[in-house]
Order: structure tokens, then sequence, then C-alpha cells
């Protein structure tokens, strides 16, 4: 409760600010929400006695209690429905899916319940909660521990979607998630849960705790749903992208000496079309990277408003490096991951037209 | 009586031949103990509600009691036959799943429940449980024609229906999809220790969805207070439970979660209330859940376009003429010294009822376009 509640802003960081990773935001911002709000509860498998198998809620049950943060059977349809019905009754659940890829179970109770709740009885009824869910690949989880569904989602009308990138963002953008009164899915990309994952996997990982947007600052801020980030400006070309690609994005253009313009989206639904819209019109180039297979990905939509909204700016075609449209596989992860070598030949494609 | 089909036609005493009748005066600890020699208090426990229904299996109701359940029951059957009306007139479109024959369960049930603090949540068959509410039935037929002035706007039409005042949760077209939520009602009543508990109805149908067991589940687990009631009809959709279902005495499928079952008369507005008293009092004393199957039957089609060829026409004929729960309660008005011109008088009254929702319902317009766009996201929090 030490900042105002009235902001709306990240507090100012500055050299001072403790570092965290992001597992430690994201402890820290449920553990804010626990305690400012009693209708906030926390319940998944594993999320309680255990802490979760990412550790994201250690020590909440200990502090809370069990009938704040509690463990759930292993049933991803009956944890997403119950949190749906929590929400209409006016609580503020905050369920926990293990991996995105156990979320098919639930997809029913989210597409069906918990997105239409509010348009079907005309605003009578809403179903605020967020579901927070590891999600991404680069940890050799096969095809069952690696995905990117965050497509699925965005294509439903009635629910949000936020990705952060940063130990920063996490925490701001969590807070928001839960204070938020519709349905959001909080996909947290598991690979830079410890470190910002650049791609060049045969190199040492670099912990957050080097990095500058590990910089989190105490107590309560939020960073508003709809709001891109971006990382870094430049004149040559724009780079969309969101998660883990973030850090592989920023490294690529590092090492190749691109002045590229990176957008981190932040939040899918709602999308900053604004601020990608003048970054292309500035630009006039536009390659949106994500990890997700590319047939209908969230990439395709990025792609279709570009076109539309910048088409007379444009210099080349938009282009995009995804996922191949294969499951996510064990042994050629790094020739399925849309790492720093792909990324490099699709810039100098782009920038050669 | 033609043959009918095998579960429907020994309705109301249904099972018969598959279990020991609950109307023989042996209880129904009749049952085979499978293989335990001594019955331990647990298995007891699971059965317990059950003899408690056996002993006093109807509910003493006063003049105005029974009255009132006749004219609420009344009013479910005559505006479903409106609203069957005003689809083949082709002023309701798309989906309408009639209540008819139904009747006793949502009155009996719903008579039983603290207004303003218990939560009611349902499937797509959800007009007769607003209506057993009180809900004004103009509203909820202008919801089946989409207007404006319908109770969700137009915009959820006949499955989709809510009520914050009563704390009606819905109307959800998604078959068993409601009884997670359900249990997510019932989570919320515990943490706010308000006292009350949810009613979450389903069908025999839904009742085999994998969902209603993580929900079984997870009640059992935290002891929740909620009541799971399984309208069996007798049929999903056209499949009669026979052909769709391993085990048909729904009641016992709590069983492997330690929640006790009730097998009741859902065609007896006395013994259904008789027997919610007994189940609510459970879930009350926090006691965890209870799952009561209401042994029923639709008299009109799954839908509108429902072409009946699962069944014979004497079966539902036969229920009609021998079973109706509202023949049965006008003839204890009679009994009681309500004269024919009196019952004759609700009746006319309720018509007129009827008549006036549906011309609310007809002349009402419909949304502005505008409406397309809005409830999708909240704006701002």
């Amino acid at each position: 409760m030490s900042a105002p509640e009235t902001t709306n802003d990240a507090p100012v960081v500055t050299e001072d600010t403790r570092r965290l990773n992001m597992i430690e935001a994201i402890n820290e911002a449920l553990a804010i929400m626990l305690e400012r709000d009693p209708d906030v509860i926390i319940l998944g498998e594993d999320v309680g006695y255990f802490g979760g198998v990412f550790r994201a809620t250690a020590g909440l049950q200990e502090k809370f209690g069990k009938t704040r943060v509690f463990d759930t059977p292993i049933s991803e349809c009956g944890i997403i429905g119950v949190a749906v019905g929590m929400g209409a009754y006016g609580l503020r659940p905050v369920p926990e899916i293990q991996f995105a890829d156990y979320i098919y179970p639930g997809l029913d109770q989210l597409v069906s319940e918990a997105a239409r709740l509010r348009y079907r009885s005309a605003g009578e009824f809403i179903a605020p909660m967020t579901v927070r869910s590891p999600f991404g690949g680069g940890i050799f989880g096969g095809q069952t521990h690696s995905q990117s569904p965050e497509a699925l989602f965005t294509h439903v009308s009635g629910i949000k979607t936020v990705i952060p990138s940063t130990p920063h963002d996490a925490k701001g953008l969590l807070i928001s998630a839960i204070e938020d009164n519709d349905p959001v899915i909080f996909f947290e990309p598991k690979r830079i849960y410890n470190g910002p994952f650049t791609g060049f996997y045969d190199k040492p990982v670099e912990p957050w705790k080097k990095h500058r947007d590990s910089q989190v600052p105490e107590g309560y801020y939020k960073i508003p749903l709809g709001k891109a980030r971006t990382v870094r400006e430049g004149e040559a070309l724009t780079v969309l992208v969101y998660g883990t690609m973030v850090h592989v994005a920023e490294a690529v253009c590092e090492a190749r000496g691109v002045d590229a313009e990176i957008i981190d989206l932040r939040t899918l639904v709602p999308l900053d079309i604004e601020a990608i819209e003048t970054s292309v019109k500035k630009t006039g180039r536009c390659l949106i990277i994500h990890e997700a297979t590319r047939t209908s990905g969230f990439g395709a939509e990025l792609s279709a408003l570009v076109t539309e909204r910048c088409f007379y700016h444009l210099e080349a075609p938009v282009d995009r490096v995804t996922g191949f449209d294969t499951p996510y596989p064990h042994s050629l992860e790094w020739a399925y991951f849309p790492g720093p070598v792909r990324i490099g030949e699709a810039i100098d494609k782009i920038m050669s037209e | 009586m033609a043959k009918p089909a095998p579960k429907a036609a020994s309705k109301p005493a249904p099972k018969t031949a598959a279990k020991p009748a609950p109307k023989a005066a042996s209880k129904p600890a009749a049952k085979p103990a499978r293989g335990k020699s001594v019955e331990s208090d647990e298995d007891f426990a699971l059965r317990s509600l059950q003899m408690a229904h056996e002993d006093n299996k109807r509910f003493d109701a006063s003049d105005e009691q029974l009255l009132h359940f006749y004219e609420q029951m009344l009013l479910i059957r005559r505006f479903e036959e409106r609203a069957g009306q005003l689809y083949g007139l082709g002023l309701i479109g798309g989906f309408c799943h009639l209540y008819i024959g139904q009747e006793a369960v949502a009155v009996g049930l719903q008579s039983a429940l603290t207004e303003g603090l218990d939560s009611v949540i349902t499937g797509y068959r959800d007009h007769g449980h607003m209506l057993a509410y009180g809900i004004d039935p103009n509203v909820i037929m202008a919801e089946l024609t989409g207007r404006q002035a319908g109770i969700s706007k137009g915009k959820g039409g006949s499955m989709h229906m809510f009520s914050t005042e009563h704390r009606f949760y819905g109307g959800h077209g998604i078959v068993g999809a409601q009884v997670p939520l359900g249990g997510g009602l019932a989570l919320a009543h515990k943490y706010r220790e308000d006292g009350g508990l949810c009613l979450a109805y389903f069908g025999d149908g839904a009742a085999n969805q994998g969902q209603v067991y993580e929900t079984f589940n997870m009640a059992a687990l935290w002891n929740l207070p909620i009541v799971f009631v399984i309208e069996n009809n007798g049929y999903a959709m056209g499949t009669a439970v026979k052909r769709s279902s391993a085990e048909t005495e729904f009641y016992r499928r709590g069983t492997a979660f330690r929640i006790p079952g009730m097998d009741v008369n859902g065609m007896d507005v006395l013994e259904v209330r008789a027997a919610a008293e007994i189940a609510f009092a459970h879930v009350r004393e926090g006691k965890g859940p209870v799952l009561m199957e209401l042994n029923t039957y639709r008299y009109r089609g799954h839908s509108m376009s429902d072409p009946g060829k699962y069944r014979t026409r004497e079966e539902v004929q036969d229920q009609r003429e021998h079973n109706d729960p509202i023949e049965r309660i006008k003839k204890e008005l009679a009994e009681r010294g309500k004269t024919e011109d009196e019952i004759k008088a609700i009746d006319k009254a309720i018509r007129a009822r009827v008549a006036e929702a549906a011309d609310f319902a007809e002349n009402s317009p419909e949304p502005d376009p505008a409406e397309l766009y809005t409830d999708v996201l909240v704006e701002s929090y």
C-alpha cells in the first residue's frame, strides 16, 4: 500500500531500485493484491502448500492462509469454471494453470462462460479473473510443455491477453490484470523467468539481476493494459514483439547494428494499435516475430492491421518470423525457435527491398 | 399403453426392476452392500438423506402454499405453451427449450430457497426456473423474442437469461458447463460466510460430462454448500438414458465422492419440496454437497425442432394423463374444497397474464444496433 492508489503509472525507477527476477516480481504482485483486496483468491495445481512448480506462489499460503491460497485437483476445466462462478459472485480469483499447454480442457469454460457471461447477461454479471499460465518454449519441454497458444484467446472476444517481458512489467501488468473487471489470460514466458534469454542458446544466460528492466519498485503500481512499450527507438525498421522474443529481437538488432524500433506489445488484447501505426509510418518497414506457429498466429493479425493502416507508407512487404507449423519439437528445438539466424535473414531481406 | 421406452415407461416408479423402489416399505438400504458384510457409518451417511426423505415423503403444505404452487406451475405451463406458439409464428427464433412437464421440479425446489441469499444456476431449459422466482413474465418473453426490453436486452435469448436481483446466474447453453460455475458460486458463499447455498441444475445428458465430476470432487473436497440437481427427464435430446448412461440411477453418481444422493419423484411438487428441505438443511449445517436426482418428464421435444422419433406418442400421453404435476395438485385443491369456478378463475387470470407477456414481447422494439458492441469488455476499471 506504499504507492498512491490513484496512479496508474509505475514509480520512477532509479539506479537504487532493487532488482528482482520475473518470478519474484510475480510473487510480489500476488502478495500485494492478496493484501489489498480480500476478494483476491489464488487457486491452482500445487500453488498452495508447494508454492507452484515455478515457485510463483511460494510462501503465499503460509502468509495468507488456506482460504486465500489453495491447491486444487488436477481439473483444469473445473478450476476455470469454479473461478468463473467465483467471479460472477463478486470475488476476484487468480487461477494458475500450471502450463499453458494444460489450458485446453478449460477452453470451454474460458470461451463459452468467462468471455461471454457479460455480453449475454447484458452487463449484469461479469467474470473478473486472471488466469496465470507459464507459456512458450526454449526449455526442451517438447510439444506439451512449450506451446504458445495466445492466438486462441485473442480470437475470442471478451477476453484480454497479456504477456509481460520483464520483471518490472510483469508486476505492474499483473496488478492491472487482477484489478481488471474482464477475464484476463496472463501468459508468463517461462524461458525468461530467471533471465532475459536472447536466443543465443549456446551462450550463458544473463540473470535478471544484471538487466536494466529488472528494477522493480516496491509496493503497488500498475502498468495499464493496452499500452505498448518502446524498447528502443529507431528509424530503419519497426519490430513488433512480445514475451521472450523481445529480448531475442533486441539482441539481434544490437548484434547487427540495425537501427530498429522495437515495440513490446505487452498486451495483445487490448492492442496499442496507435503505437504500432505511428512507428511503422515513421520507419516504413515492419517485422513481426513470435514463437507460436505461423498459420493464424497473432502475427497474421498484426500483419493485416499494419497493411490496412500503413499500406502507403510501406517500403517493403510486412514480414513474419515465427515458429513452424509443426508441433513444438523436443530435439530440434533451436530449429523451430525463431532465433537470431532466422530473424537476421528476415531483417536483411526487409532492408534490401 | 403401447410399449414405451423402458426407462420412461416405468416412471414415476421408474426403476422397479433396477433398484429397490423407494415407494416400497423397504428402505433403500435394501440395495446390495456390494460385498461388504458390515455397513460403515460413511455408507450410512451416503444414504441417510434418502432415508429421511422416505420417512417424510410429502411436504405438508397449507392451503395457501398449495394454491401458490399450483399458480406457479400453471404459469410456467401456459407461458411455455405460448412461447411454443410464438416460435411457430416466427416471433421467437433459434433455440427454445420448453419446460412443460417438469414444472414441479423448479417450483418445489426453489420454494425452499432463501430468496436474496441462495444462488441458482441452470442449463438452457431455463424459462421455468426464472418464472419460479416470480420474475416478471414480460421481460422473460421479451428476451425470447430478442427485444430491448428483455431481461438481457435480447442479447442472451432463450438459453441465456440472468437476474442479479434474484441471484439467478443463468441460463447456460453449453451442456454441463454451468456445473463448475455452481461450484464457484458455492465456494464464494462459503468464503463470504453468508450462509447461502448454490442450487446447480443440470440434466441427465449433462450428467455424462467430465466437468461435472471435476466439480463433484472439488465440492466434496472443500465441503462446499451446493446442491447438485439432476433433472432426469429420461432423454438427452433424442437419446434415452439407457442408451447413453452406464449408471442410470443418477443419484448414486456422487457416491465415489462421498456425496449423499437422493432419489426424488419430480412429478409431485410436494415430494420435491419435502426432499429439498432435507437436502438444504444438510448443506446449511455445513455437511457439504448433496446430489438430488429429480425424476421427471418433458412432454414436448428437446427443442422446437425435435421430431420426437425416439419415443412413442403413447408414452407421452400416458405421462400427461396419469402423472401430470399440475393435475395432481389441481385434484388436491378440489379435495381441499376449492370449487371448479375458483380454479377456473385462476386459470383465466394466468392466461391473461401470459397473453399480456406475449403482447409485450411482440410489441417491444428490437435492440438498438449499437448494443452489438456493448457489454463485450468492461471499458474502464
